[in-house]
C-alpha cells in the first residue's frame, strides 16, 4: 500500500485510469438508461414510474458506498498515516453527497405516485437524510482543516464515527415497520423480475465507474494544488 | 509495541465501542422508531382513542365497502395475526387496493375502528412485468 504513498507514482496510474473509468462509465450509464427507458416492460403495479429505479438504486449505493470509502480512508489515515488517505476521503465527500441527494430526490419523485406522498419520516428516509447531513458536515470540516490537501485528524474521526449510520440505513427497513419496501435483492436472490432487472446492472456499474473517475480527478486536482502552492512558496523565498 | 499498533488497537476498540453503542441505541429505539403500528401491535400497545398514530398492514380481500356518500370507504387491515376495521373519507392513492399494503394516518375511535385522515399505499419489494402478474405475485402476508 505504501508503494503508492508517493504521489508521483499514484499520478502515473491515476492519469491514464481517469478517462478509462470516465468514458467506460458514461457508456454503461447510457446503455443502462436507454434500456431502462425504452426496452424494459412497465411494472404490473407501478406502471412506468418503476423506471426511476435505474437511477435511484445506483445513487443509493454510491451515497452509502461513498461514506464507507471515507470511513476506510479515515482508518488508514489515523492508523497508518498514509499521505493519500486524507486526499482520497476529501475527494469522495462531494460526489458522495451529490449521489445521496440524487437518491433522496428520485425517491421522493417515485414516492408521490406510488405511495401518495413526497416525504414521510420513516426509518429509511430519515436515516438517508441524516447521511446527507453527515456529508455536509464532513465537507465543512474538511474545508476548515489546516492540512493542505489532506484532512485533519478530527475530520478523519468524524468520518469514522459517521459510518455508524451505514448499517442503520441498510437495516432500517428490516428492524422497523417502514413505508419503504424491504430489500429486493438479497443473498437469496432477487424479487425483481429479470426482465426489469438487467439494465440496473449497467447503471450501477456505470455510475460506479463514473464515481471512480470523479474521485480520481478530484484527487489529482488536490495534489496539483499542493504542488503549486509548494512551488510558489519556494519561489517567494528565493 | 510500535505506535502504529497502538493506533490500530485504539481505532479498532473505538470502532467496536461505536458500533456497539449504535446497536444498543437502535434496539432501544425499536418501537419508537417504527413508522406504524401493525394491527397486532395495537392490541399490546396502549394506544388511547384519539391519539394520533399510523396503522399499517395488508388490506383484506373483499373488505372494501363504499358508503352511500361516495367518498367514505370502510375496509379491514390485517397483519396475519389481527385485523382492524378502518374508515376513511377522501381520495386514496392509485396503488391502494385489496391484498396490498397500506399505511394510514389517523386515530382510533372509541369502538376500536381506526379513523384515517390520510392513506398511503405501501409498495412491496416485488417488481415484474404485467403479464407475470398472478403467476408469481400472490401477496398473502405483509411483505417484511
Amino acid at each position: 500500500m505504501h508503494a503508492y504513498a508517493n504521489p508521483a507514482r499514484f499520478l502515473k496510474i491515476a492519469r491514464p485510469l481517469t478517462p478509462i473509468l470516465g468514458w467506460g462509465g458514461a457508456a454503461l450509464v447510457l446503455i443502462g438508461v436507454y434500456a431502462g427507458l425504452f426496452m424494459t416492460p412497465p411494472d404490473y403495479l407501478q406502471g412506468e414510474s418503476v423506471r426511476i429505479l435505474y437511477i435511484h438504486v445506483p445513487a443509493a449505493w454510491l451515497g452509502m458506498g461513498g461514506w464507507t470509502g471515507i470511513a476506510i480512508a479515515s482508518i488508514i489515515q489515523l492508523v497508518w498515516r498514509h499521505p493519500l488517505a486524507g486526499v482520497s476521503a476529501r475527494a469522495i465527500a462531494v460526489p458522495g453527497a451529490l449521489f445521496t441527494a440524487l437518491c433522496l430526490v428520485t425517491g421522493s419523485i417515485w414516492g408521490r405516485p406510488t405511495w401518495g406522498t413526497w416525504w414521510e419520516w420513516d426509518g429509511r428516509m430519515t436515516s438517508m437524510l441524516v447521511l446527507l447531513f453527515l456529508y455536509f458536515g464532513y465537507i465543512a470540516l474538511a474545508n476548515s482543516s489546516e492540512e493542505k490537501g489532506s484532512v485533519s485528524r478530527v475530520t478523519a474521526i468524524f468520518g469514522l464515527v459517521g459510518a455508524v449510520n451505514i448499517p442503520i440505513i441498510n437495516r432500517s427497513v428490516v428492524w422497523w415497520n417502514s413505508l419503504h419496501q424491504g430489500p429486493s435483492i438479497t443473498l437469496k436472490g432477487s424479487s425483481i423480475s429479470s426482465e426489469l432487472l438487467w439494465p440496473l446492472g449497467f447503471t450501477v456499474m456505470g455510475f460506479t465507474l463514473l464515481f471512480g473517475a470523479i474521485v480520481l480527478m478530484r484527487m489529482r486536482a488536490q495534489l496539483a494544488e499542493i504542488r503549486t502552492e509548494a512551488r510558489m512558496r519556494r519561489m517567494a523565498s528565493e | 509495541m510500535k505506535p502504529k499498533h497502538q493506533r490500530l488497537g485504539l481505532a479498532v476498540a473505538g470502532l467496536f465501542a461505536m458500533v456497539g453503542s449504535g446497536l444498543l441505541a437502535m434496539t432501544a429505539l425499536k418501537d419508537q422508531a417504527a413508522y406504524f403500528y401493525a394491527p397486532a401491535d395495537l392490541k399490546t400497545a396502549s394506544v388511547k382513542p384519539g391519539e394520533a398514530i399510523r396503522l399499517g398492514g395488508m388490506v383484506v380481500a373483499n373488505s372494501i365497502k363504499r358508503d352511500p356518500d361516495g367518498v367514505t370507504i370502510r375496509f379491514q387491515v390485517s397483519d396475519g395475526k389481527a385485523t382492524t376495521n378502518v374508515r376513511f373519507t377522501g381520495i386514496v392513492p392509485d396503488l391502494f387496493k385489496e391484498n396490498s399494503g397500506m399505511v394510514g394516518e389517523g386515530s382510533l375511535s372509541s369502538d376500536g375502528t381506526f379513523v384515517a385522515d390520510n392513506i398511503l399505499a405501501k409498495h412491496d419489494e416485488r417488481y415484474m412485468p404485467p403479464q407475470l402478474e398472478g403467476k408469481m405475485h400472490k401477496t398473502e402476508t405483509m411483505a417484511q
